[in-house]
């Protein structure tokens, strides 16, 4: 990596890593009786350890400008290794929590390992952990292909790559300790929040940079969805994470918001960090890896606008079904439930086009087990966004708010969309980043494939089922009128379904470990004499919309 | 239509400003009108604000997502009201920065449970849910009563949630960390001065059942007990029907 770098580049990055030394000291000597201390260290142990790898690093002969003449990989293949190690670190914890639910003595008297400590390293590692590196590895691929532009210089995408990481640790440890604002995705405190801003703006600054230097007239509709991600969720994460810190040598801070409108705000961002992280992002990645694995165009270039445009406006409105029967006035109620079944509209309409786009293509779909991870991913996008539409109406959502179904609606989303995206998209480019012929074995996707599918649908099937039950009982009277099950009936009608979904989450993190193993050993393959891979640079015309 | 949209994908600058642009409407016209409507809260004159003790504890209960299980929200239905109690209202979270309405209940909701149980019967549920409730699935939180309660930065807490909007009185920050001890040592000098400052009908017991010391199971104890009942307001008779 340091190799890749300019002499100028080079002491760019030391003076970053040492401010971020320096920034790491501070707080850790302001934080001294606090957890934020502990926080201090790991900045400053992060800051230190890359200044030296630096100082010892920096004579190494500076890259020659033929560099130039191909597109910037290296930090994409970092990403697609993150991404897998978060998937199993994320999931490994969704296990574990599974497991509490059905096992509560797992926790072993160690505060760390309790449920409301490991539920929140759970949701983080997979979507900010797992998810995120997968758009920011996918995105830096996919931005350069689109554009026939590599990116604008060698340290930018290691400094949004590394930096985001360093968030999602300092996330994750923060939890285990105990630091967290408590909002659901937006958990960690001040100082990651304001850190992960200036990873942000950075990540922006790249995306216009390499646009700007584009040789293609048209921006391709993959990165609208990737600006929107990153534009609208740095919106939302600023208006969300606004507070006062107890003191600059408190981890703690209290939100600028209270009561009903921080619930508002709250559910404005946790919807649309469903929306831009969860879908839009995804989507950009969709509209990319599926249409080239299956070698045809998107079928219509007016959908994706339509689409676009419709998510973009509509989720944004759709938050206050989150809050249906709550404290939150009425016409806000109606009209995020208005919003929300409208949205099935866009969100049919990218659903279906990436469907119609495999016409034709049926067979490949059959035989290739990548491009069946992304024609999967694309139904169970469907079926999520059917299902959402569904429980945002006030009188269904009155039987499945705070059960199961929440839960099982998350994961049909989670696992079904997210994570088989995800694993089609890497899947079908890790071989050319790695300039391999192909994937160590096309078989093991086909086992990934069927254990992902098969976790998925014991997952869901079991949380509907409990989630359906939970609700019902919550509201059935006896003939004399009152109340027929207290909570803990409710309860102990779950234990059998909570032992269902950790085996179907057993499944599915199986597979993500085949996948780990099938990545490792791609990259472990002796690499071809001849470099046929070399296509793949910026002169070459980019993917094309249909129409 | 789409010969406009042509225009505008050739642009990047032009991309971004729609973007903004359509994603900024929504969200404008649900939120900052709660700022500004009045009728959004409803009024309270006897609504108090929570003890350094209860922000204590309230911190515990962030620190150990308990929120991730349990909500703070009993919706306007008919079953929850039988269930729970009285629906809640907005004006009963106003001080909650922020709120902790949750959105699962794996345990059951608690915008109500203050004086529902004993201080005993807390602390031994808190130690091992199994000892009192044998099919619970809620984590025995046994260090809570290991753990000394950190006390000395209150005063930070709560001129932190002052400058947020809550009416604290420089009095109430000069002595919070006495106060949090006070409220947990009934007949010391020191609980005079937290009736005197919150009201006389603030809880001052002990909470965990030790008096010697603070722990976090005091603090965690005393903000369960308060849960519901910082103003009557809920149990007016004004209140529309539940659904
Ligand atoms: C091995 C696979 C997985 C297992 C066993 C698992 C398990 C769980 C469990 C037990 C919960 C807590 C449910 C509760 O509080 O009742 C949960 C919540 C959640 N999980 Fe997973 N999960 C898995 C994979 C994923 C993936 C891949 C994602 C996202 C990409 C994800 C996203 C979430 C989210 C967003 C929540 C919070 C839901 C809410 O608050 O409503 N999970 N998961
Ligand atoms: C048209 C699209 C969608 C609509 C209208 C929608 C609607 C809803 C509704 C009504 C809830 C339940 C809120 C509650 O009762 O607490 C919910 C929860 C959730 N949905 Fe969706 N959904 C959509 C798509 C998706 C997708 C594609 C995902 C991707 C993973 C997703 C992830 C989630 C998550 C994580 C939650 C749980 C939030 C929480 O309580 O912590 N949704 N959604």
């Amino acid at each position: 990596m340091i190799a890749d770098l300019t002499r100028a580049e080079r002491q760019w990055a030391m003076m970053i890593l040492g401010a971020l030394g320096i920034v790491g000291l501070a707080m850790a000597v302001a934080g001294r009786n606090d957890l934020l201390g502990i926080h201090g260290w790991i900045v400053l142990a992060a800051g230190l350890g890359g200044f030296i790898a630096f100082m010892r690093g920096k004579d190494a002969p500076e890259p020659s400008d033929d560099r130039l003449n191909e597109y910037y990989d290296a930090p994409t293949r970092l990403g697609i290794i993150l991404t897998l190690l978060w998937g199993v670190v994320g999931m490994g914890a969704g296990l574990w929590v599974a497991s509490l639910l059905a096992w509560p003595e797992l926790t072993f008297d160690a505060a760390w390992a309790s449920f409301g400590r490991l539920r929140p390293v759970h949701t983080s590692g997979v979507i900010f952990g797992f998810g995120g590196n997968a758009l920011i590895a996918t995105s830096f691929h996919v931005l350069q292909r689109t554009t026939r532009a590599r990116l604008p210089d060698q340290i930018s995408p290691w400094f949004v790559l590394l930096g985001y990481n360093l968030f999602c640790v300092i996330a994750a440890s923060g939890y285990l300790m105990g630091l967290t604002q408590s909002k659901e995705y937006a958990e960690p405190e001040w100082y990651a929040d304001i850190w992960l801003v200036v990873v942000w703006v950075v990540y922006f600054a790249i995306y216009m940079r390499t646009l700007a230097r584009r040789k293609e007239p048209h921006i391709y509709v993959a990165n609208w969805y990737y600006m929107a991600f990153i534009l609208v969720v740095a919106i939302l994460h600023i208006v969300n994470n606004l507070a006062v810190p107890v003191s600059f040598g408190s981890a703690k801070s209290y939100s600028l918001f209270s009561g009903v409108q921080d619930a508002m705000t709250q559910w404005w961002y946790g919807h649309n960090a469903v929306a831009f992280f969860l879908t839009a992002g995804f989507l950009g990645m969709m509209y990319y890896y599926l249409p080239k694995r299956a070698g045809r165009p998107i079928f219509s270039y007016r959908m994706s606008i339509i689409s676009f445009w419709g998510i973009t406006f509509m989720y944004m409105w759709a938050g206050s079904h989150h809050l249906h029967y709550t404290a939150l006035p009425h016409w806000v109620q109606t009209l995020g439930m208005a919003f929300s079944v409208v949205l099935l509209v866009p969100s049919w309409a990218s659903a279906g086009n990436a469907l119609l786009t495999l016409n034709g293509a049926w067979h490949k779909v059959r035989d290739d087990a990548v491009l069946r991870f992304m024609a999967l991913a694309a139904i169970f996008y469907g079926i999520t966004t059917f299902e959402g539409s569904f429980m945002a109406i006030r009188a269904v959502n009155s039987l499945s708010h705070y059960t199961d179904w929440t839960i099982g609606h998350v994961h049909a989303g989670a696992l079904g969309w997210v994570a088989m995206i995800t694993f089609g998209s890497l899947y079908s480019i890790v071989p050319s980043m790695w300039k391999r012929p192909s994937l160590y074995s096309a078989k093991l996707v086909e086992v990934h494939f069927w254990l992902a599918l098969s976790g998925t649908v014991v997952y869901v099937f079991a949380m509907w089922n409990s989630g359906v039950i939970q609700g019902l009982m919550w509201r059935t009277y006896t003939e004399s009128g009152t109340l027929s099950y207290s909570f803990i009936d409710s309860l102990v009608a779950m234990h059998p379904y909570y032992i269902a979904r950790a085996f179907g989450g057993l499944l599915f993190l199986l597979g993500a470990l085949v996948a780990l193993y099938n990545v490792v050993m791609t990259i472990r393959m002796p690499a071809p004499a001849t470099e046929d891979a070399a296509l793949d640079i910026p002169v070459q015309p980019a993917l094309q919309a249909g129409e | 239509m789409f010969g406009l949209h042509y225009k505008i994908e050739r642009s990047a600058i032009g991309l971004v400003t729609f973007i903004v642009l359509v994603a900024s409407i929504g969200g404008l016209i649900e939120i900052a009108p709660l700022f500004t409507i009045d009728e959004t809260v409803e009024q309270a004159p006897d609504m108090r604000v929570y003890t350094p003790l209860e922000v204590a504890g309230r911190n515990i209960y962030i620190r150990e997502g308990c929120y991730a299980c349990h909500s703070q929200m009993i919706r306007t239905l008919r079953d929850e009201v039988e269930r729970y109690g009285p629906y809640s209202l907005a004006v009963e979270s106003s001080y909650d920065h922020p709120q902790l309405w949750g959105s699962k209940r794996t345990g059951p909701d608690l915008a109500r449970l203050g004086n529902k149980y004993s201080d005993a019967w807390h602390t031994v549920h808190l130690f091992n849910p199994r000892d009192v409730v044998p099919e619970s699935k809620m984590p025995a939180y046994r260090w809570l009563l290991r753990d000394p309660l950190r006390t000395d930065d209150l005063g930070n807490h709560l001129s932190a949630l002052r400058a947020v909007g809550v009416p604290y009185t420089d009095e109430q920050v000069a002595n919070a960390a006495l106060d949090a001890y006070g409220q947990a040592n009934p007949e010391t000098a020191a609980a005079d001065g937290v009736a005197e400052r919150y009201g006389s009908a603030t809880n001052i017991r002990m909470f965990d059942g030790v008096s010697t010391r603070l722990t976090d199971m005091d603090a965690l104890v005393a903000y369960l007990q308060v849960l519901g009942n910082l103003t009557d307001a809920a149990h007016q008779p004004n209140q529309p029907e539940a659904e």
